[in-house]
């Protein structure tokens, strides 16, 4: 009866608070959270250097940044016998305000050896108008003439143009529209980012790195004269902008989460 | 010794009885909810607003209610907060002027300018970094509604001064016990009756809100108009005063330098969070009303809605934090074309919403 009357007891307190269940006890999963942080060809990007810290890219351009905001979505996990576990989702990171620059995703994962991945901006399945209101409301819209749907980044500053004037940029990515107007065709031109092999058998931080510098550099030696501004309708802009952004991510240190 | 026996197991039990209870709800209620509750009130928030963007801010410590509300928009009226019982809230914030005035400076009761535009109150609740004055030196609807009452170039008085008005007065009490519960007034119960009347104050009901609901058909001007604001080439308006057709506040409530002035005199943002990066920044203002509240920006100096198409088409200045959205700065801007001037105008005209200023909910008791 005591035995009994003990176990009872037991199992209401484990069942209590609802977040304990059987299968995590036998077969754990884990929290999983990303950090994004921001380097020009690694020199990290402080909330100081923002309009401040000139920097030069591989065509030669002086520049300062004062924006950096971009989108990634649809974590992906992808198991050594090929099972993926999608988590479906998206973050706008702040670079310059440290906003958002943590992810967690809200979706645990069980133990084991993953390729991850997730989509820089919005693939063309949920790059859909209006449908995201915290996006619509972060001012993160695209108009329509221009296909709707999401900016993936915005990178913004200035550079001495060729004159020796200071000079704004706007290095803004979207999906690519040939015929911007009533009856614009958007191309996708987000790219998958592969951080290639993580094992995950505690709670784990993941830090992805972005080295600012390869925006304007592999394969498409940037020339800030000649593209600086207008580039969200300019599909052949957009097009260069993804190719280039394919290199511009990298995995950085993997750290336990600690309790 | 049976009973001695079974202490630890008795313990165990309790502490298992401890722990799952601890997990319930805690369901005690605080003082101030004892007694009498006021009636709860939800926000008349228009369908679009609802589907397309984030819900509006509303602090779990000052819920939405009846008697709130009711008694906020009495004090908004009320010159009763200033010093010499002269100058309310609605002084410088009228409905019929989408809640600004149309003087350039609205001096206070001591005659005295300041030194910026009054602001147009509605749909603050959907400012979502709640950053409130063209400085965002207020942190909530709340905390900016203790501020006028002690500024010496509004209402000049003083806290003590103003809640005694208010204690000493025949309604006052009454009101502010049915709103929460308690007749003893602080500042703090009227910044809070105050925010909730300003939270009240919605529009979402323009020519191209009913164009959005397809109860409309937009004027060729005002399409034109449309297409230059979004246009990179030609207006590029979006990224800051928000973009259509979801974005429906016309802001993206953050701050910029959008070329006025060589010499930055008013440091702006930047004089609230002292960053040098944020000298000659400005809260960017929706562009909802334009018909009621001239004049523009932050210091009142443009008087039409012609002049502010013309500074950013030909009138941009260089001054180091300008935005780097400002194009062409060199030549004050892109010179837009005459038609496209035009067109803009009547587009911006179109979100203008003349149910908002005369909505019988929202004038003078
Ligand atoms: C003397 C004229 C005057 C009076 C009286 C006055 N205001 Fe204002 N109000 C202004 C001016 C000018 C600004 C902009 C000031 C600034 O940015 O520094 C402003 C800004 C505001 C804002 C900020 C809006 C935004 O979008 O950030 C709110 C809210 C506001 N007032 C509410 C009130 C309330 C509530 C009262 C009464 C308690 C009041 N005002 C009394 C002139 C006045
Ligand atoms: C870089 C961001 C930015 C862009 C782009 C921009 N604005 Fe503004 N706008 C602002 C800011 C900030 C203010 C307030 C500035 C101040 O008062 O110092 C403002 C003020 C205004 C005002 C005055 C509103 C009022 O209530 O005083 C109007 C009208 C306006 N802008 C229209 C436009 C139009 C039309 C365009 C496109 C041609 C445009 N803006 C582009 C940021 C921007």
């Amino acid at each position: 009866m005591k035995k009994i009357v003990l176990l009872v007891a037991i199992t209401a307190t484990l069942f209590a608070c609802k977040d304990v269940d059987e299968d995590e006890v036998i077969n754990p999963d884990y929290n999983v959270s990303f950090t994004f942080t921001q380097n020009w060809d690694g020199t990290k990007l402080e909330n100081s250097d923002f309009e401040t810290t000139e920097f030069t890219n591989a065509n030669g351009d002086v520049l300062t940044i004062s924006k950096l905001d971009y989108l990634i979505s649809n974590v992906t996990f992808t198991s050594e016998t090929g099972e993926t576990i999608f988590v479906e989702g998206h973050n706008l990171i702040n670079s310059r305000e440290g906003l958002n620059i943590n992810y967690n995703l809200d979706q645990k994962i069980p133990e084991g050896e993953y390729t991850v991945s997730f989509t820089f901006g919005l693939n063309s399945d949920y790059n859909i108008d209006g449908a995201y209101p915290d996006l619509t409301s972060a001012n993160w819209g695209v108009p329509t003439m221009l296909g709707g749907g999401y900016h993936y980044m915005r990178l913004e500053g200035t550079f001495i143009d060729e004159t020796g004037a200071n000079q704004g940029y706007q290095y803004h990515t979207i999906h690519a529209v040939d015929n911007p107007g009533d009856n614009p065709q958007p191309e996708d031109t987000s790219f998958e980012v592969n951080l290639g092999s993580i094992s995950v058998f505690n709670d784990k931080f993941i830090e992805v790195e972005m080295n600012v510098a390869e925006w304007f550099r592999n394969p498409n030696q940037w020339d800030l004269n000649e593209l600086n501004n207008n580039l969200m309708m300019n599909a052949e802009a957009q097009r260069m902008m993804s190719e280039n952004g394919k290199s511009v991510f990298s995995l950085g240190p993997i750290a336990d989460i600690l309790e | 010794m049976k009973f001695l026996k079974n202490i630890p197991f008795i313990f165990f039990i309790g502490l298992c009885c401890l722990l799952v209870s601890s997990c319930a709800k805690n369901e005690s209620t605080t003082p101030e909810e004892e007694g009498y509750e006021p009636t709860p009130l939800t926000l008349e928030v228009p369908r679009l607003f609802e589907e397309k963007i984030s819900p509006p801010i509303i602090p779990g410590n000052n819920p939405q209610t009846v008697e709130g509300v009711a008694l906020g928009k009495k004090l908004f009226f009320d010159p009763i907060l200033s010093a010499d019982n002269t100058l309310a809230c609605a002084g410088c914030h009228a409905p019929n002027e989408a809640f600004t005035d149309s003087r350039q400076f609205s001096p206070g009761i001591d005659g005295i300018n300041g030194n910026r535009n009054s602001m147009p109150l509605f749909n603050l609740a959907w400012n979502y970094q709640e950053n409130f004055f063209w400085d965002g030196r207020a942190s909530s609807i709340e905390n900016q509604a203790l501020q006028p009452v002690v500024d010496p170039v509004e209402m000049h008085n003083t806290w003590p001064n103003a809640v005694a008005s208010l204690q000493s007065d025949a309604e006052y009490p009454q009101l502010f016990s049915e709103a929460f519960g308690s007749s003893n007034i602080d500042s703090t119960m009227v910044s809070k009756a105050i925010a909730q009347f300003v939270r009240t104050l919605i529009s979402g009901n323009s020519r191209y809100d009913q164009f959005l609901r397809g109860e409309i058909e937009l004027t060729e001007a005002e399409s034109n108009g449309l297409n230059v604001y979004v246009d990179e080439t030609r207006g590029d308006c979006f990224h800051c005063h928000g973009t259509p057709p979801n974005n429906l506040l016309w802001t993206d409530n953050d701050f910029h330098n959008n070329g006025l002035d060589e010499i930055i005199t008013d440091l702006g943002r930047g004089g609230a969070t002292g960053d040098p990066r944020e000298f000659g920044a400005f809260k960017t203002p929706s562009l909802r009303n334009l018909a009621y509240t001239a004049p523009y920006m932050h210091d009142g100096r443009f008087e039409t809605l012609e002049e502010v198409i013309d500074h950013y088409s030909e009138g941009l200045v260089y001054s180091e934090t300008i935005d780097p959205l400002m194009k062409a700065v060199g030549e004050g801007g892109v010179h837009l074309s005459e038609q496209d001037k035009q067109d803009l105008k009547a587009f911006l005209l179109a979100l203008s919403d003349e149910s908002f200023i005369n909505n019988p909910d929202f004038q003078k008791p």
